[in-house]
């Protein structure tokens, strides 16, 4: 395999477009931080009843998906396949990338941004959120670290491995963590369960795997530089396996609900009469994002096609986001059972399905955490030797070459 | 607090000498408008001198039978005493209090009732808060201390009671016993500046005003307070016993 | 020699003088209603943050409510009253606290969620340390009328 060239991407015409275009999502977002602010919460969709909405559903996808763009660069380090090691740069400024933009709108949204200072000082160690903020910003450091011996000239191979093993360990027990925010909820029937922190894992293995695909396919195009038929082929079925875990999961998650009398209620609800929950469940996070993906990547003749790939990757994503929503959402409009065995109502919508419909502004605001992380990262590949010079098949591994052009 | 000494605040609490230290401003409260005549501003009364008693924990007993269902006096003088109005809309709208309509499914008994935030022991808000702003005092009151909290809703998450309110707007003309603000999540503090003061939660002065007294404020921990007494003598539960919050809110006839 | 001299009186020079400049720059702080502080203006104006950031924490989480630094407090004292009898809110400009909050351009929150006037206009008025007969006697009257709406 003849040795990889990295080299920065030039900033030519062809940025133009989706620079300005990143940029107006930034101004929207910018504009939607201002009226979040001046006016409050009261601008947003989200109530006393939906306290968390599509902020945080984007800021979860884009935290999960950050943890699971580092697996290309695991793959290649860690479990030492030196196919994936030519992408394992991008891999990690990816990382980086996301959780930056995630983190960006999860704080954007907080009522107090401005003591975002006494979140970073004080803290309640029983709550699995503070211990989040330490799992964000470690990751930070020791993605960064990892980048760093990657890149650094002389740097001896086995500290490439040492580190990408403490990144692989940590973007565990970040997303872990991150599914644990929900897992640990004992009040709400629709989270309190173990299997969130397995479940957010295969999301992130899925969701970042989707994402890397897809901003690995628009630098090299912008860049003008090859991406190998049969590299894509490879990265689509491992992504068909992840998505099979992510389905897997979320079968043993409300097949074990079911069984329970006391989540009747719940499962009725998410899976049969939620109305738009329902449909986003079955439609949005089971059929887009969980079973067409894996005819396209593992269909023979879907499978040769490039395209095919890189539109199941879009769907995972589309799925991602469907998924999330109707964790996010459904788990707290369905009502909190205070009174078992009573019907209830109350002038404060006890007992009843409560209302969320999302505003602009979050909307804007959420776009703006992708745009953020888009921007990060192709600031990253223009001042750091971050993609290599081609990512052709033969260049990846020679053996190759027959399989690709036949697929080609 | 001996004014040079800001690093031992703990330490200080229980000194006596910083009691005979001259206080600025606030000493000043009693004015005397004539022989015989003074007006007390605020501050002044012996408990305020004490703070939180470890020993006491303060609770609710609500005897849900005496509980008239079309009587909304506890909301109403919640809303009063800590300056917050249920204003058009009921989706944002902060509500410390509410008065719940409850019909068995399997009896049809209906009843009503008041559900506040139930002061746990162990409070799943309290574990939640990334920043320990939400908090329980020594006494048992579950409290945010809105100095601290950055509004990430994770304890709105947590609650099982839904005791808590998010502010969605920017606010004017609070109470000064009561300050509250835009961004910050709130719930009801048991009155904790009259229960400070020797006092009795304004919820519970109302409904006794009603003639229903279906509400005992009291010290749990103290066998001869009229709660405690209640609690022996009559059955009572307290809502999601399942969880073992252990709530210092009880409800009898439930 | 000379030069050092020169330059440490000139260093002496420019202190004197900015020292002299901040007096009639300064901004002009509303005087309080109650009896001065016994440790000085000037210790509290360069230590009121401290204090009552520390006292707020005693109160708030510890439930101790006899503190020297209450911000309910100095609002009662420090509040002026208009015209009408009706305090001003302590962080209108040319107020207590905005009056050197806004000379140097520090941002306070406090009053995002504490209320800047004091509790009850009429006593602030009997506050005051020699409330004249006439305002005593519009008190009284001002009383009355509450008592007739009710």
């Amino acid at each position: 395999m003849a040795k990889t060239v990295y080299q920065e991407l030039k900033p030519t015409a062809r940025f133009w477009i989706p620079g300005l275009l990143i940029g107006a999502f930034l101004i929207a977002a910018a504009w939607a931080v201002y009226q979040a602010e001046h006016y409050g919460h009261i601008v947003t969709g989200m109530n006393n009843q939906v306290v968390w909405g599509l902020p945080h559903v984007f800021a979860i996808f884009l935290i999960v998906a950050a943890s699971g763009a580092l697996n290309v660069a695991s793959i290649a380090s860690v479990f030492g396949r030196a196919a994936y090691k030519p992408m394992a740069r991008l891999s990690a400024l990816l990382a980086i990338a996301l959780l930056a933009g995630g983190l960006a709108v999860l704080v954007l949204d907080l009522g107090r941004p401005d003591r975002l200072i006494v979140a970073m000082t004080k803290y309640n160690f029983r709550s699995i959120f503070a211990w989040n903020i330490y799992l964000y910003t470690g990751f930070f450091a020791v993605v960064g670290a990892y980048l760093f011996v990657q890149m650094a000239r002389g740097m001896h191979e086995k500290w490439v491995r040492r580190v990408g093993i403490v990144a692989f360990l940590w973007r565990l027990a970040l997303t872990t963590g991150t599914g644990s925010i929900f897992g640990w909820l004992v009040a709400r029937p629709g989270y309190d369960a173990a299997i969130m922190a397995p479940l957010f894992i295969a999301m992130s293995f899925s969701f970042g795997l989707a994402v890397f695909l897809l901003v690995q396919q628009l630098l090299f195009a912008l860049a003008g530089r090859p991406v190998g038929a049969g590299l894509i082929h490879r990265l689509g079925r491992l992504l068909g396996i992840f998505v099979a875990l992510v389905l897997y999961f979320t079968a043993i998650q409300h097949l074990t609900a079911l069984y329970a009398a006391e989540h009747a209620d719940i499962e009725r609800f998410i899976l049969r009469e939620g109305g738009i929950y329902t449909a986003l469940f079955w439609g949005g996070q089971v059929l887009i994002g969980g079973l067409l993906p894996l005819v396209l990547v593992f269909h023979p003749a879907a499978a040769a096609r490039p395209a095919a790939t890189l539109l199941a990757a879009g769907l995972v994503i589309i799925g991602g986001f469907a998924q999330l929503y109707v964790i996010v959402i459904a788990g707290q409009a369905f009502p909190l059972e205070s009174f078992p065995g009573y019907e209830v109502s109350s002038s404060f919508f006890d007992g009843v399905v409560a209302h969320y419909s999302p505003s602009l502004v979050e909307l804007a605001l959420g776009l703006g955490g992708i745009a953020l992380a888009l921007t990060i990262t192709a600031l990253g590949a223009i001042v750091l030797r971050i993609l290599p010079q081609e990512l052709s098949d033969s260049a990846l591994d020679p053996t190759a070459t027959a399989a690709s052009s036949n697929a080609a | 607090m001996k004014l040079p000494a800001l690093k031992t605040p703990a330490k200080d609490i229980t000194e006596i000498s910083r009691r005979e230290l001259l206080r600025s401003g606030a000493a000043l409260a009693t004015v005397a408008l004539a022989p015989g005549v003074t007006l007390m501003a605020f501050g002044g009364t012996p408990a305020a001198a004490a703070p939180a008693d470890p020993g006491r924990r303060w609770g609710l007993l609500i005897d849900v039978n005496r509980c008239a269902s079309d009587c909304d006096a506890c909301v109403r003088a919640c809303s009063e005493e800590n300056g917050w109005k249920l204003d058009g809309n009921p989706e944002t709208d902060a509500q410390w209090i509410r008065k719940v309509d409850l019909k068995d499914r399997e009896t049809g008994r209906e009843v009503s009732l008041p559900v506040m935030c139930q002061h746990c022991e162990n409070p799943p808000c309290v574990d939640v808060c990334p920043t320990g702003a939400s908090m329980k005092r020594a006494d048992g009151i579950v409290l945010v201390d809105k100095h601290v909290c950055i509004g990430c809703r994770y304890c709105m998450m947590a609650c099982p009671f839904k005791a808590r309110s998010f502010i969605h707007e920017p606010l004017e003309g609070q109470k000064s016993h009561a300050p509250r603000g835009k961004g910050t999540v709130e719930s009801c503090t048991l009155c904790v500046h009259r229960v400070d003061e020797g006092g009795t939660p304004a919820c519970v002065e109302a409904c006794g005003r009603t003639g229903n007294g279906a509400m005992i404020f009291g010290d749990l921990n103290d066998p001869e307070s009229e709660i405690s007494r209640r609690l022996a003598d009559y059955p009572s539960i307290t809502l999601r016993e399942d969880m073992r919050l252990n709530p210092g809110v009880h409800y009898s006839n439930l | 020699m000379t030069r050092l001299l020169a330059s440490i009186l000139l260093v002496f020079g420019l202190i004197a003088g900015t020292a002299h400049a901040g007096e009639n720059l300064g901004p002009e702080v509303p005087e309080a209603l109650g009896p001065p502080h016994p440790e000085g203006n000037a210790y509290w104006r360069a230590n009121h943050m401290k204090l009552l950031l520390h006292d707020r924490d005693l109160t708030m989480r510890l439930g101790e409510r006899e503190i020297e630094a209450s911000l309910k407090a100095c609002v009662t004292c420090h509040a002026q009253t208009g015209p009408d009898a009706v305090p001003i809110p302590v962080n209108e400009s040319g107020q207590f606290c905005a009056v050197c909050h806004e000379f140097a351009a520090v941002r306070i929150d406090c009053f995002q969620c504490h209320t800047a006037s004091p509790d009850v206009a009429s006593v602030r008025l009997l506050l005051r340390k020699y409330p004249d007969e006439a305002e005593l006697v519009a008190f009284l009257e001002g009383m009355k009328l509450e008592g007739t709406d009710e």
